[in-house]
């Protein structure tokens, strides 16, 4: 499982990299960036999908 | 003018009044059951929508509804009466593809880092604060506290001395309240804002500093410096925008807390909980409300929109569907899905969101520091703000124990 994350959707609400900062960061906008591109481990995982559920623009998405 | 009061809000709705004032959820829930977008006459034509799914919806159409100003009042800028589609204060009043060149000069302003670099300068400011309060019993929450933080803020941000600060609330309420106002009326309300502004940016057009405003003045488009009007639009925004909403949010924390002791405790021993507290505050006191204004007659969700017809974009309501939020009307500090958005959607994101984070965060934490046992003082009033921007404006806050 992989992060994808559309950033034509994000507005730079910022929740991702605040809820997980090992997983996103942002540019000097406050865009969200994703730092960890490759497969997720359970940990990760975890943090991820606590990232998709507190974006309010639905921009992030776990898959393949 | 005194207005009737609402006997139906689904066919006359007012924000402005008093019922809605004082408890707008179970109106919205009411709402949301039987319409779910609330018509009305006033102000020449409003509609409220009242689910997440419509508020989201136009938020993100900006084909059928335009920003242009986001303050619902008796007047219409008329086609050519705002130097469109820059609008009054840009980016907030602008449409694209003006909004995003106008939102880009200032998100790096607002991004993460810089705000927090503020984070001490806004500890220190909670601190004398509070220090003031010294150690009376009886204290109020929004006038010796909350009002202050986000005035010393954006006084911070823009280069502005301190104590030009206090006069910033005085423009938000000449801005913001006076709505029925006739049109007229209600531009002549605006001179003290020009009559400070104005001058402000002669004076630092001469002697830049550091400031958010030398910043804008020493800004280019395409090459060209910001017309005056853009500054001048920028700098009201920032000085309104930025002031009675996070007051607002602070203010409706801590009466929260206040009438909830078990969130209290729970706060108070698990200081780690704040983040997701802050986050839920947010969601269940939202206290913005936007506009739009419809561009030409459309049809909306079987709403006959007429062009000029007012918007109330309801974030509020938004953030208390059950369709979108689990347990809805329930306030759990520890929720940890929550799309809430407090802070808008879409290309309008509310540009000072991580500042207004950070105060609220740190407004919290100070407080708590201080007093862990609190509640309303039910003898003295405790008032909300009228129109948009909905927080306590009287929070009389009786401590029962200090740390």
């Amino acid at each position: 499982m992989k992060i994808h994350l559309d950033t034509g959707k994000c507005q730079g609400h910022g929740r991702c990299y605040s809820l997980a900062p090992e997983l996103f960061d942002c540019d000097d906008l406050g865009t969200a960036v994703v730092l960890v591109t490759g497969e997720l481990n359970d940990d990760q995982l975890a943090k991820a999908k606590l990232a998709v559920g507190n974006c309010p623009e639905f921009a992030i998405v776990i898959g393949d | 003018m005194i207005k009737p009061p609402v006997t139906d809000f689904a066919t006359d709705f007012d924000h402005t009044d008093e019922a809605w004032v004082a408890d707008p959820y179970p109106i919205m829930d009411d709402l949301r059951e039987r319409c779910p977008v609330a018509h009305s006459d006033r102000y020449g034509g409003l509609w409220a929508p009242m689910t997440y799914d419509a508020v989201a919806a136009i938020a993100n159409d900006t084909e059928h509804f335009t920003s242009r100003t986001v303050v619902i009042n008796n007047g219409r800028p008329g086609d050519d009466a705002l130097p469109a589609p820059i609008g009054v204060a840009p980016p907030i009043s602008s449409d694209p593809p003006f909004h995003e060149i106008a939102r880009r000069l200032l998100l790096p302003a607002f991004a993460p880092r810089p705000i927090a670099a503020l984070e001490p300068f806004t500890r220190e400011l909670c601190n004398q604060l509070l220090d003031k309060m010294g150690d009376a019993d009886l204290v109020d929450a929004s006038v010796q506290y909350a009002e202050h933080i986000p005035v010393g803020l954006i006084a911070k941000l823009c280069g502005l001395p301190q104590e030009d600060g206090e006069q910033f609330r005085e423009f938000v309420r000449i801005v913001l309240e006076g709505v029925d106002l006739p049109a007229e009326e209600r531009l002549e309300a605006f001179k003290p804002v020009e009559e400070y502004i104005v001058p402000k940016i002669v004076e630092l057009r001469e002697n830049p500093d550091d400031g958010l405003i030398s910043y804008l003045l020493d800004a280019e488009i395409m090459g060209e410096k910001l017309s005056d009007e853009h500054v001048f639009g920028s700098i009201l925004l920032l000085i309104v925008a930025g002031i009675d909403t996070t007051w607002s949010a602070i203010g409706s924390s801590i009466w929260h807390l206040a009438n909830n002791p078990d969130d209290l405790a729970r706060l108070v021993a698990h200081p780690e909980l704040l983040p997701s507290a802050v986050e839920e505050f947010l969601r269940a006191y939202a206290p913005v409300s936007m506009a739009r204004l419809v561009k030409d007659d459309f049809e909306f969700q079987g709403c006959p929109m007429k062009k000029d017809d007012w918007i109330f974009l309801s974030f509020p309501a938004a953030n208390r569907d059950p369709e979108a939020f689990d347990n809805a009307d329930e306030v759990l500090i520890d929720r940890e899905i929550n799309r809430h958005s407090a802070f808008g959607l879409g290309i309008h994101r509310c540009l000072g969101s991580n500042l207004a984070r950070m105060e609220m965060t740190v407004a919290l934490e100070e407080w708590l520091k201080r007093y862990t046992k609190f509640e309303l003082n039910a003898s003295e009033p405790t008032t909300f703000s009228q129109g948009q921007v909905r927080g306590p404006r009287q929070l009389p806050i009786q401590i029962l124990e200090r740390s």
